[in-house]
């Protein structure tokens, strides 16, 4: 154990970390779902349906899982929401469907709509059973940039109507947030790229890799060679702390220590004895929780506001905190400490000052500081739009693309979705992003029918 | 502490919780234990003359409803498969070791007097309290004319019956089968031939499902399937009905009531519409035995908190409400009331009421928020969104006060046969 600089990989052995990575959520056993669909209403007018970003029927799902109908129940989940499986996993439906949940009025306790989503759509994709058939050819063509969840379900949308779409993806792998963002508990057993290998085997979507926008490819060139673009590419930039210190050996963005622990066999992730997490988002989640589940000994989330702020729901707290991470909240970093260990110039900790919202109702800071010792330090503040120079880029305001309704961009025939436009930043609302876009460019394509 | 003690067809048992003629009590075996559990009375699983009849596997079928394994069940078994006189010594022995619970004994021979005659002397004999002539049993008996081939019949009831009260001292108790269109006729026809009481229902013929890949009738005997008789929670609103016609048209007759019963509340509601006291098998099948428990104290608190003395203080106090449709007062008037404190949204008030009925309840929206109000006006107080919300006391039936007075059918102006109202 060193001082400063505690960084290293292996710190728990295979068992230990099988059990720590292992389904957070195990599924329900296919009685378990009866008895779940059963309780059930069957809601007129069914609040969870309008919860559901993507407008998923829910009440009829549910049904037809009660009614033995799997195959019809997958049906309707993915008509409204081709990534069904994955938003089962990952969505806040404390926050959504199962908030709106009328026994959640009633009693307090929800249908579990994610875990009866989820049955229905991997009994669906365990069995092999295409869900969708793809229409004829038309022999347009849509560039789709960015592989997440928007730009793939936008493709698939369109290639269903008979549309070749090609893909162009920064990245060596499809999936995007949903590959490289999420904690690996959440989709284990290589579950993303399961279910993109199922969206994409409606047929018609090429997708090419390595290519980003801005550094491989323009929107003009796009423009000229497709019918339409639509634009997910996300928020690739990083947002920095803008505190001295912050190239220290130890501090390391907390989205890149995610994505490495989704590519990297878990041993080999090295992690710090005492890290400090700072944001208050999901991917502060993820990543303190995660390096809990690695074996660090202390993780510290601190988060500028207060529990109520923060863009992490109450269950993601509560997760975080039956891992044994500590949430400290109304404090702002000041300052990274260095310190001479293993690597030269390591970080040993970080200053923080006490914050508080003034009568205005503004941050504010106060004069008491305090000092958290650390190994590793990871920012999750949030990400932001990372064009590069692409040539003529449709308006953007507040680093978020501008879209109407139907996710059309200022440009003709460019649409956008996901992250880089405005609204929640979760995959369910970028599936819809992607699925009202498709709609508006096949009304497009049809000739504006 | 209210009385439990129950006399039915001058049968005495502690409690008015009996084992009906079925599984539970083929053997002595079973009773013992359900003696042990608290029942009051068995009525032990038909005997027949020997050889014993055979058995088939599988033998029940369920309908599941909503997560509920056995709302309904059915079974194709027979009568008991054990020889005769084995039963006969198991009898005399339970009757021995439990002298003061009810021990009646179910009997289907053919339908000859020598036949009967000479099976209830061997019964006599064991000590038991009384004799229950299976007149329902719906499948394999019934096609070798016993069984619900007699209780179809008044005429073959009424002669049985008095074969019966002839050749024993026991009571006679008549078990009806519902399969019929009148229960009153063997009901009637089982008090012609003296019988001290009867008991209802037995099973209804049915198929409780089709095995879809077999294309067989469930339950399934190597692919094929047959008729079997249906009981359990589902039938109890038939029996219930049977168990009240027969009481208004025939008060002095004693009656066991049988179907569906698996709570003491359940039990209550058969006392009060006529039944001396209650037998129970689908229940104990799926449960187990440990159910009278609750059923002896819930019965007892219920009695002690309504002030009634006894259970025979509640015997028949609801058939007089038991009434002929055009007996029912045409200008009582109640409305849906929806509190809206307590509604959850779900919007299943409405929706029965749009599709199905009346339109007589608005789905709005106020600020965004769902809101169901009721039309007044539309609503004709059919009870349908009152059932169906899932929130107890969210929608209750409000009686609209009237200064017009009863008005039934025979008096309505609508009535082409209306007597004048007497001036």
């Amino acid at each position: 154990m060193r001082e400063i600089g505690d960084i290293e990989a292996g710190r728990l052995d295979a068992a230990s970390l099988a059990a720590n990575f292992a389904d957070a959520h195990p599924p329900l056993t296919p009685a378990q779902a009866v008895v779940e669909s059963n309780r059930c209403y069957f809601c007129y007018d069914a609040p969870c349906v309008e919860a559901c970003p993507t407008g998923i029927d829910i009440p009829g799902f549910i049904r037809k899982i009660g009614t033995g109908n799997r195959r019809g129940s997958a049906q309707t989940i993915l008509e409204a929401n081709i990534f069904g499986g994955s938003c089962a996993r990952v969505c806040p439906t404390e926050e959504l469907c199962e908030q709106a949940c009328v026994h959640t009025a009633q009693e307090g306790k929800p249908i579990q709509i994610g875990a009866l989503q989820r049955h229905a759509v991997d009994w669906l994709m365990a069995h092999g059973i295409p869900a969708f058939t793809r229409a004829a050819p038309t022999g347009r063509r849509v560039a789709v940039v960015g592989a997440g969840p928007a730009g793939l379900a936008c493709a698939h949308a369109l290639a269903l109507q008979g549309h070749d779409v090609t893909m162009l993806e920064a990245r060596p792998k499809p999936g995007g947030l949903n590959e490289y963002g999420i904690a690996a508990y959440k989709v284990p057993d290589e579950y993303a790229q399961r279910e993109i290998a199922f969206i994409l085997s409606i047929g018609g979507i090429d997708i090419e890799y390595g290519k980003a926008l801005g550094r491989d490819i323009t929107l003009d060139s796009l423009r000229q060679e497709f019918d339409a673009v639509f634009l997910g590419m996300g928020q690739s930039a990083v947002k920095a702390l803008d505190l001295a210190g912050e190239t220290l050996h130890g501090v390391r963005d907390a989205i890149d220590f995610i994505a490495e622990l989704r590519q990297s066999p878990k041993a080999m992730v090295a992690v710090g004895r005492r890290v400090v997490v700072i944001g208050g988002g999901n991917t502060a989640i993820d990543a303190a929780t995660q390096a809990r589940l690695l074996g660090s000994e202390d993780v510290t989330i601190v988060y500028r506001r207060g529990p109520e702020h923060m863009a992490a729901t109450d269950k993601e707290q509560a997760w975080a905190q039956t891992h044994d991470v500590r949430l400290r909240h109304w404090a702002a970093p000041v300052r990274l400490i260095s310190g001479t260990g293993a690597h030269g110039q390591d970080v040993a900790g970080v200053e923080f000052v006490r914050t508080m919202l003034d009568a205005g109702g503004r941050l504010a800071l106060t004069p008491h500081r305090f000092v958290l010792p650390a190994d590793m330090v990871l920012k999750a503040i949030g990400q932001s739009l990372a064009p590069g120079s692409v040539g003529e880029m449709p308006v953007i305001r507040d680093g978020r693309i501008v879209v109407d309704a139907d996710r059309r961009t200022s440009l003709p025939n460019v649409y956008a979705g996901g992250d880089c436009i405005a609204g929640a930043d979760l995959t369910v609302v970028a599936v819809q992003d992607g699925k009202l876009a498709a709609a508006a460019i096949h009304r497009e394509l049809s000739g504006g029918m | 502490m209210a009385d439990l003690r129950t006399s039915f067809a001058g049968i005495r048992s502690p409690n008015p919780f009996w084992l009906a003629s079925a599984p539970p009590t083929d053997k002595a075996y079973n009773v013992a234990r359900a003696f042990k559990a608290g029942w009051g009375g068995v009525v032990w699983k038909t005997l027949g003359e020997d050889p014993p009849i055979v058995n088939t596997a599988s033998r029940y079928g369920a309908v599941s409803y909503n997560g509920a394994r056995i709302a309904g069940f059915s079974n194709i078994e027979l009568i008991t498969d054990r020889p005769l006189q084995l039963n006969l010594d198991e009898i005399k022995a339970i009757k021995r070791d439990w002298p003061d619970r009810a021990v009646v004994v179910s009997l289907m021979v053919p339908c000859a007097e020598q036949s009967w005659q000479r099976i209830l002397a061997l019964v006599e004999a064991t000590g038991c309290d009384g004799v229950e002539l299976n007149f329902g049993c719906p499948h394999g008996m019934s096609e070798r004319e016993m069984g619900s081939a007699v209780g179809q019949v008044p005429a073959y009831v009424e002669m049985v019956t008095r074969w019966c009260k002839q050749h024993t001292r026991l009571p006679v108790i008549v078990k009806l089968t519902p399969n019929v269109t009148d229960i009153l006729a063997p009901a009637a026809a089982a008090q012609r031939g003296g019988a001290d009481g009867v008991s209802l229902i037995n099973t209804v013929q049915s198929i409780t499902g089709v095995d879809l890949d077999l294309m067989a009738p469930e339950p399934v005997v190597d692919g094929k399937g047959t008729h079997g008789g249906y009981c359990g929670p589902a039938v109890k609103p038939i029996a219930l009905r049977m168990v009240a016609e027969i009481a208004r048209a025939m008060p002095d007759l004693p009656l066991s009531g049988i179907g569906g019963i698996a709570t003491w509340r359940d039990a209550a509601e058969f006392i009060a519409l006529g039944a001396q006291n209650i037998q129970v098998c689908t229940a104990a099948m799926h449960h187990g035995f440990k159910i009278v428990d609750d059923m002896i104290d819930g019965l007892s608190n219920w009695l002690d908190a309504k002030g009634y003395q006894s259970v025979a203080a509640v015997h028949g106090r609801a058939v007089a409400n038991f009434v002929h449709w055009h007996d029912l007062n045409l200008n009582y008037r109640i409305v849906a009331r929806i509190d809206q404190s307590l509604c959850i949204k779900c919007g299943l008030c409405h929706i029965g009421c749009e599709d199905t009925s009346h339109q007589a309840i608005a789905a709005l929206r106020v600020d965004g928020q769902r809101r169901y109000e009721v039309i007044d006006a539309a609503c004709v107080g059919c009870n349908l969104c009152y059932l169906a919300c899932p929130v107890e006391g969210c929608i209750t039936m409000v009686k609209q006060e009237s200064s017009a007075g009863v008005l039934t059918w025979e008096h309505h102006p609508n009535n082409p046969l209306r007597q004048e109202p007497v001036a």
